[in-house]
């Protein structure tokens, strides 16, 4: 019995934001709705989309996507109608522009000055390495393989 | 002895700390407010709508009357704490003489004309968004807000929250003397 309880719990999954009666009947279109809806951000939990959100402006936002949808608009129109209002804030994928420059290029520029660093460093590990050492004679190892050859034994 | 390899690590952080600490600063004293966005709708015209009255008023909100002059447009609700707040500084402007529209969000109308009745009515026309759905022409998303709409019909300031008699004397005055000089 405590095992079917405890297996009971895997099928327990996060409860979702999206009413019932918001849901399309037209599995494409929900489909799509569904996609753009995570695109967007909810202004009012800032951290959640508008698909995750319990939010009422959240609820509205999703109904106007997919009542724009529903009109025949494309999903780069319905998303455009959305951040011609709240601003590009509200897409949780900020476009490539002049002002998010850094935001798309910090990333590269820190990995590789990080890369260059780590370079660096090597080249100055394989300067500060001792002399090689030259290998063994053939008295030395025999003289190795005695002593192993008596520890074997 | 040092390398100087030792202080790198250590120069990061304290820079790294320096700027949070800024940063810390800015929302804390500095009184910087990182929950207000900029809107996308400033220097805009402002969105068409035509919203219905209040059930049990007369005058309705529709984009046309906001070109006949300088007006403020407030977006309210009854069941909003901070719309209370604001409530008396929208008093005082309307009496003032500044007019100031309405837009009545998601509010059942029993509700909203207690509102009204309680605590005064300073709006000149008030729309009823019942659907939330003109809020979102406006992009709208914390309540109230409260937007400054030239004689042209253009968005010129959009404020978030509650003003106070300081977002009156800071930026609403100022902002109102400059427009209508032009």
């Amino acid at each position: 019995m405590k095992t079917v309880i405890f297996l009971l719990f895997f099928l327990v999954t996060p409860a979702l934001a999206i009413q019932p009666d918001e849901i399309l009947e037209d599995k494409v279109l929900e489909e799509r709705a569904r996609v753009i809806s995570k695109e967007l951000r909810c202004l009012v939990c800032q951290n959640q989309s508008i698909d995750d959100s319990d939010a009422p402006l959240a609820k509205d936002l999703r109904v106007l996507v997919r009542e724009r949808l529903q009109a025949g608009e494309s999903d780069e129109k319905v998303i455009e109608f959305v951040a011609d209002r709240y601003g590009d804030f509200v897409l949780l994928r900020p476009p490539v522009k002049a002002s998010t420059l850094t935001l798309w290029i910090s990333p590269i520029v820190i990995l590789i000055v990080g890369v260059i660093f780590l370079l660096m460093r090597f080249r100055k590990q394989e300067k500060n390495m001792p002399v090689k050492v030259p290998p063994l004679s053939s008295e030395e190892t025999k003289k190795l393989e005695a002593a192993l050859g008596e520890d074997k034994r | 002895m040092f390398k100087r390899i030792t202080f790198l690590p250590l120069t990061i952080v304290f820079a790294v700390s320096v700027l949070f600490a800024i940063y810390l600063w800015q929302i804390g004293p500095g009184g910087k407010d990182i929950s207000t966005l900029p809107s996308a709708m400033i220097d805009k015209p402002v969105p068409e709508f035509d919203l219905a009255p209040i059930e049990g008023r007369k005058l309705g909100l529709k984009s046309g009357d906001l070109k006949s002059g300088l007006s403020l447009v407030n977006v309210w609700a009854s069941w909003c704490p901070p719309c209370r707040v604001e409530h008396p500084f929208l008093m005082e402007l309307a009496e003032k003489g500044v007019t100031i529209y309405g837009i009545n969000y998601r509010d059942k109308p029993a509700d909203a004309l207690r509102f009204l009745r309680n605590l005064g009515d300073p709006y000149k026309r008030i729309g009823a968004d019942t659907t939330g759905r003109v809020s979102i022409e406006w992009g709208i998303y914390g309540y109230p807000e409260t937007f400054l709409v030239d004689q042209t019909g253009r968005i010129r300031y959009r404020h978030v929250g509650p003003i106070s008699s300081e977002v009156i004397e800071n930026v609403f005055d100022s902002l109102m003397e400059k427009i209508s000089k032009k």
